[in-house]
């Protein structure tokens, strides 16, 4: 238990390095800078022009779509992790029963394909 | 709850051996590790509920997710602490991120609505208070509920590491289970196409085959213009 998260320390050691740095840019740059705001400094700059609207517009499903068959693989992949490290205990039905799982999802990948949903326009 | 912990404590062979945390810095240093991570996340799950801008709620999301990950890691369950960065963080959390452009909320207006679904929401909250004062009842009840979890969850497996021990009996023991989920993947996977696919009649596409197919003979013809008489 213990020896296995001695190996994560280093990443710990890493969140740590990284936090100080991001914190210090943000309050050295605070301090040092000189601050002299004023209302047109703090106005919105966009190529001169006042913000014509919110950002928040209404966006292609298909950016949606994408998202969530990109989802679907990346869970199909995370199933692959522990088989390929199991394989040689779990023997052929388990080979063959992620052999099923993959064909499964094939169905669904060639569905998709034909239709269409691949395609950007 | 009290049964299911005294089967548990049963369950241990008289000669296994339980998992005993080492003494020393390891534990302070553990302690410490822990104690920051579920600090971060409260935090950051209370700013989720109460940030004015939807799309801040999302990225402090991502940062629970992530002190979720590291609690996990600290528990022991590396492949799910894996899992919940790649899947949650890396795509659940981009999904939301898109739902949550897309819908265009208007913030003052979700605000209305807060009396209105408060009953609802309380019960919710309720149930979840209940619940988790009955685990810390059975904790504090069943002097050995910690010790039957630990011989329980993950000590048995010793000398091999999570993940495997997770691949040993995922696609055997569980595989009923585990196609279930292949094929809840593709119902997932057909049925947002079904709903958001819709093919736009005025686009022109690239059709590769009919590119290929175009010869000389049939794209190109050679005329003779006569001198001042136009085509």
């Amino acid at each position: 238990m213990e020896d296995f998260l001695k190996e994560y320390l280093p990443i710990l050691v890493f969140l740590g390095i990284a936090g100080v740095v991001a914190g210090g840019a943000v309050v050295a740059s605070y301090i040092v800078a000189p601050q002299r705001p004023d209302a047109e400094k703090d106005s919105a700059y966009e190529c001169g022009f006042e913000a014509f609207e919110d950002t928040r517009t209404h966006f292609d499903i298909r950016f949606y779509l994408v998202a969530i068959l990109f989802i679907i693989f990346d869970l199909e992949v995370a199933f692959l992790f522990p088989w390929a490290m199991a394989l040689g205990k779990i023997g052929l039905f388990g080979f063959w029963s992620m052999m099923v799982f993959l064909g499964i999802l094939t169905v669904g990948f060639v569905y998709e394909w034909k239709k269409g949903a691949l395609e950007w326009e | 709850m009290r049964r299911i912990a005294e089967g548990k404590a049963g369950g241990v062979a008289p000669g296994q051996e339980c998992f005993i945390i080492g003494g020393g810095e390891g534990v302070v240093v553990h302690a410490v590790v822990f104690y920051v991570f579920a600090a971060i996340a409260i935090a950051g799950a209370v700013q989720v509920i109460s940030a004015r801008n939807p799309v801040h709620s999302v990225l402090f999301l991502v940062l629970v997710f992530f002190n979720a990950a590291g609690l996990f890691l600290l528990l022991g369950a590396e492949f799910l602490a894996m899992i919940l960065v790649i899947v949650y963080v890396g795509a659940v959390a981009v999904l939301f991120l898109f739902v949550v452009m897309m819908l265009d909320i208007n913030t003052l207006r979700l605000r209305e609505g807060f009396l209105q679904y408060l009953p609802l929401g309380g019960l919710v909250g309720v149930i979840l208070l209940a619940e988790l004062t009955a685990v810390i009842g059975g904790w504090v009840f069943v002097p050995d509920v910690e010790e039957a979890l630990q011989t329980g969850g993950t000590a048995a497996m010793s000398g091999i590491t999570n993940t495997e021990a997770l691949g040993r009996v995922l696609y055997t023991d569980y595989v009923y289970l585990f196609q279930a989920s292949g094929l809840v993947l593709l119902v997932a996977m057909v049925g947002s196409i079904m709903l958001t696919l819709r093919t736009r009649p005025d686009v022109r596409r690239q059709i590769i085959a009919r590119q290929l197919e175009r010869t000389k003979a049939n794209s190109l013809k050679v005329r003779k213009v006569p001198t001042g008489g136009g085509v």
